[in-house]
């Protein structure tokens, strides 16, 4: 009886409470998004006609994109997993006993409160020709390296995503490990396991559920690095860190909306299939640990 | 006794571990402070070798290289001077930055507390699959919507306008994500409280889930203000007036003879997060903490 009286108005209700939000949200993202759907099946943006997907075949043999999307995977393959090392390494260190723990946690997480554009200047003094980086380089009797215009890019930019990011996810790390009983390390040491053991038998299999997200997080937060890629380096900067964030920006640029949308379009599919199955994949783990 | 000293000792090694990292972290912030109160000069003498003429023009061997420098010979603060005296553009585009970030926090707090209710207390058709679509929206570069956010700013008479920027801001998804998270784990009991005293939605959501959620929408603010005050891609897509832009882009293109204005500039636009984070640190922690959780 009370099911039933409670069921029907839970969708008016709903309806009320999510109006604002949806309305915005179709007009500002779900009506865009399918627009952009349009844009990439015809030949022209105004009063294009229906042309299939000669858009996205043009696309997937065009040098420039297959570079930027090639960047794009590598970029996230290399940085995510680093990410994920150094930020569960830094995490473990402070969840050891050590002095001013709550200090070095905010020391550690402040690169993320910090606007970009404001240490843009560092990084260009770091790693320009003539930068400090050169001249550490050079006390040692090294060849100075163009950082910037070379495929050592890539290691620039990794850099900075790390800095700026690391904080992020040894926070989520953090409150993994608090989360995981004291007394699973204590029975596991009465039995003689060694710390290693505890490690990956304890530790790594408890921190599974937070792993997830810290991976999904890292890999959107790697699609971030743009902003400080642009900022450091301008729109177009050397080859090996053009990714597809850049390739889009220039075809906006040059008003190619069709090439734009597709590009779009193809990784948007990429997100939202890697997405669903981490979800799965999430789903299907959480259920075998508990 | 003896116990007591390793242990001390490993404690204090691994301080020293950890102190090793710590200032790797803080080193780009703390030059940028330092370096915006060094004189004119120094600047000049310390990065001299990074202007372009360099490149072209003299081998001296002296200065081949940047002199980075912790500590000024001379602090003063006539960068600072200049920045905020002298020269009113600097002002102006503080301004802006604070007019692109305070309306889309206050507006996402709004918007998505009341949808992040119907997401996290209510039942409805199709709540997983909207929700799962709201993600994924969270979830997207920017550049993804570019054109057609465009398209529909333009329809609108929005283009060149604060407001193509801050209306996408207020609406969007992660604010609901976040405290959808956190109002799923307000107990039940507190809702049929109300309910049994004949109280509507309405009064469930004044006087049970936002007094609650207190926490929660502090996590929100703070994690918006970061974003918005870091805004690159909207500004340069949408504000093609110079007159209008947020400090992020004009600190980007201030060119190296004026690298001195650039630092205190930099600094002063650091100071609102450095302030938000020293009063908030546990909000925003709790925020990241939220926004990783299952449910």
């Amino acid at each position: 009886m009370k099911k039933i009286k409670n069921k029907k108005p839970d969708q008016i209700t709903a309806i009320f409470f999510l109006a604002p939000s949806l309305i915005g949200f179709s007009i500002f993202f779900l009506i865009p998004f399918i627009v952009s759907i349009y844009y990439s099946l015809v030949d022209s943006p105004i009063n294009g006609t229906f042309c299939g997907l000669t858009n996205y075949t043009q696309l997937l043999s065009n040098p420039i994109f297959l570079r930027a999307g090639f960047n794009t995977l590598v970029f996230t393959g290399i940085s995510v997993p680093l990410i994920m090392a150094i930020s569960l390494g830094l995490a473990i260190l402070l969840n050891n006993s050590i002095y001013g723990r709550n200090i070095f946690r905010a020391f550690f997480i402040s690169p993320l409160v910090i606007p970009v554009a404001s240490v843009v200047l560092i990084w260009q003094i770091i790693f320009s020709y003539s930068g400090s980086l050169n001249s550490i380089l050079s006390v040692f009797g090294l060849t100075p390296v163009d950082w910037m215009d070379t495929n050592w890019a890539r290691l620039v930019v990794l850099v900075v995503y790390l800095w700026k990011n690391a904080g992020y996810s040894m926070v989520l790390f953090l409150a993994g490990l608090q989360n995981i009983p004291v007394q699973y390390y204590e029975s596991a040491y009465i039995d003689g396991a060694t710390s290693w053991r505890c490690f990956k038998s304890i530790t790594l299999v408890y921190l599974t559920p937070t792993s997830f997200f810290v991976f999904i997080i890292s890999i959107v937060n790697s699609f971030k690095v743009f902003r400080e890629t642009y900022l450091i380096a301008g729109s177009y900067p050397h080859e090996s860190i053009y990714i597809l964030q850049h390739y889009m920006n220039n075809m906006f640029s040059s008003l190619d909306y069709q090439k734009l949308t597709s590009a779009a379009l193809i990784m948007a599919v990429c997100i939202v299939a890697l997405v669903s199955f981490l979800f799965k994949f999430e789903r299907k783990i959480s259920r075998s640990i508990q | 006794m003896k116990n007591t000293t390793k242990k001390i000792y490993r404690k204090s090694a691994l301080t020293f571990l950890v102190c090793l990292v710590a200032i790797l972290f803080l080193f780009p912030m703390v030059l940028t402070v330092s370096n915006s109160f060094m004189t004119e000069k120094e600047i000049e003498q310390n990065y001299s070798s990074l202007s372009p003429t360099y490149l072209s023009g003299s081998e001296d061997e002296t200065d081949k290289y940047v002199n980075l420098k912790l500590i000024p010979d001379e602090v003063v603060l006539k960068q600072y001077y200049t920045v905020l005296v002298k020269r009113l553009q600097f002002l102006l585009m503080f301004w802006n930055s604070v007019i692109l970030t305070v309306p889309v926090i206050l507006g996402q707090i709004i918007i998505a507390s009341m949808a992040a209710y119907a997401f996290g207390k209510l039942k409805f058709r199709g709540r997983e699959q909207l929700f799962f679509i709201y993600i994924i929206t969270m979830l997207m570069p920017f550049q993804v919507t570019l054109v057609p956010n465009y398209i529909v700013a333009d329809k609108l008479g929005l283009v060149g306008n604060y407001l193509s920027i801050i209306l996408p801001g207020i609406f969007g998804t992660f604010g609901v994500f976040l405290l959808r998270q956190f109002m799923v784990y307000i107990p039940d009991e507190y809702c049929e409280a109300v309910r049994v005293d004949g109280g509507s939605h309405l009064d469930i959501f004044f006087r049970i889930i936002l007094p609650m959620s207190k926490t929660g929408i502090a996590s929100l603010a703070i994690l918006v203000f970061i974003d918005n005050w870091n805004m690159v891609e909207q500004p340069l897509i949408f504000l093609q007036d110079v007159a209008k832009q947020p400090l992020s882009i004009y600190l980007s293109v201030v060119n190296s003879g004026e690298m001195g204005i650039a630092f205190a500039a930099s600094t002063l636009y650091m100071i609102p997060m450095l302030l938000v984070f020293l009063y908030g640190e546990n909000y925003l922690v709790e925020g990241i903490q939220l926004s990783g959780i299952k449910g």
